[in-house]
């Protein structure tokens, strides 16, 4: 409990101490802890901005999405124009040959029924002429009364 | 217990003394071997035991944390280096609390200032026959008589290390009081307030007075706190000698005494810290 000079080393001791911390502990730790204060911010800072541009590319995406959408509308709509014009197209293309082509097979009806007509008439001509020639074998001279003949094959 | 042969008034007294090197005016240099023969020697003397605590204590303190100081990563902090970091960081907000000036002493003297009275204090709970006794076999071992070894090992009972202290922090308020208002501007704020110029005496003796108390109150809270505290210790150490009835009684208080001196000694690292902050920052105060 006496005061003596403890005192006095205890106050040197005390300096000694409070020095060396100064010089060889606080400094590092203060720096460790500043030094990570500021990772801890940059890591944070750089979080932030990733996130702001994922948030841009999610927009930037959005809005290519959405043009890629409207484009294949239109290519859609166009094809289906196109697809419906093609049929018409063929539609009138068919038309118009079977028209032709019905054209063609009535003209060669026609044609047939004609033939058929001149033979048919032909022929009646020659059975008047083998039946008059029956009825008339010997009052008739063919070949003077042929133009008689013609005349009626004519009339047919 | 020291020895079966001790009063219980010896055994407190034996506690409560310091183990003393210093100069008899008979025999010089010497260990005391009573407190009379400590007392004789004045002021050349050292107390041993507080010394070599507090010194220890210290080196503990700096190694521990040098090494984490060295060693230090900004990365994940794992460990030990977790712990300092944390007690770091307690202290420099403190300090950036407190303190408005700009001087890169005060919170390493903050740090070294909360760690070593925690430590300090922290020898208080150790119990309080076991460093005493095995000082006594040694001293024994050395040829001394074990009834005359005296050790104490919580430095901070010691008021010449919380004096020690207290006026280290004294002597840095002074010293930047000067340097930062000169002397003729810290003269002033002594004798030129409250009362202005006219009260100039009156003034001197007040401020004197609130200059002088903040070491004293400093070094005496703490010595106070922790002497008070080690005494009880030793009150209930006595109860030990008093059958198994009281000694368990004994055991119950000194575990529940010991508990609620965690705080305390938390506390009063923590108070000694914070107005050594409070004081510089007034001394850096310029009006």
């Amino acid at each position: 409990m006496n005061i003596n000079a403890t005192l006095i080393g205890q106050s040197i001791a005390f300096f000694i101490f409070v020095w060396f911390v100064m010089k060889y502990v606080w400094p590092p730790l203060i720096a460790a802890l500043d030094e990570r204060k500021k990772t801890i911010a940059d890591g944070l800072a750089a979080a932030e901005k990733g996130k702001h541009e994922q948030e841009l590319a999610e927009k930037a995406a959005e809005k290519h999405i959405k043009v890629a959408k409207d484009q294949a509308a239109e290519i859609l709509a166009q094809a289906q124009k196109r697809a419906t014009e093609i049929v018409e197209e063929a539609k009138g293309d068919a038309r118009e040959e079977a028209d032709g082509i019905k054209k063609a097979a009535t003209a060669e009806i026609d044609q047939e029924v004609n033939r058929a007509k001149e033979h048919l008439r032909q022929q009646v001509a020659s059975i008047t002429i083998a039946g008059a020639e029956k009825i008339l074998k010997r009052e008739i001279d063919e070949k003077a009364h042929s133009d008689i003949v013609d005349d009626l094959i004519a009339q047919i | 217990m020291a020895g079966d042969s001790l009063t219980s008034g010896q055994y407190i007294k034996h506690h409560l003394q310091n183990m003393t090197y210093g100069n008899h005016p008979d025999h010089g240099w010497i260990f005391a071997h009573t407190p009379e023969e400590a007392k004789e020697m004045g002021f050349w003397a050292f107390h041993v035991d507080s010394l070599g605590w507090s010194i220890a204590l210290a080196l503990i303190f700096f190694f521990a944390f040098r090494k984490v100081a060295k060693n230090a990563t900004t990365g994940v902090p794992s460990g030990f280096q977790n712990f300092v970091e944390m007690i770091v960081e307690f202290v420099n907000s403190s300090v950036r609390g407190s303190f408005s000036g700009r001087n890169d002493i005060v919170a390493p003297l903050a740090l070294t200032i909360f760690a070593w009275v925690f430590l300090m204090n922290l020898m208080d709970l150790v119990p309080v026959d076991w460093l005493p006794m095995l000082a006594q076999q040694i001293g024994a071992a050395f040829g001394a008589d074990p009834h005359h070894v005296y050790f104490k090992v919580v430095p901070s009972t010691d008021p010449n290390v919380t004096f020690g202290m207290a006026l280290g922090v004294f002597w840095l308020m002074l010293y930047y009081s000067i340097k930062i208002k000169g002397v003729s501007g810290f003269f002033g704020e002594l004798a030129f307030q409250p009362f202005g110029k006219v009260g100039m005496p009156a003034n001197l003796v007040l401020e004197g007075v609130s200059l002088i108390s903040k070491p004293v109150s400093l070094a005496l809270r703490l010595f106070g706190n922790m002497y008070a505290g080690e005494t009880i210790f030793i009150l209930i150490a006595l109860m030990f000698s008093a059958g198994w009835a009281v000694g368990l009684f004994g055991g119950v208080l000194q575990l529940g005494w010991a508990i609620f001196h965690i705080l305390i000694i938390t506390l009063q690292a923590f108070i000694f810290m914070t107005l050594t902050i409070v004081y510089l920052d007034m001394a850096h105060q310029e009006h």
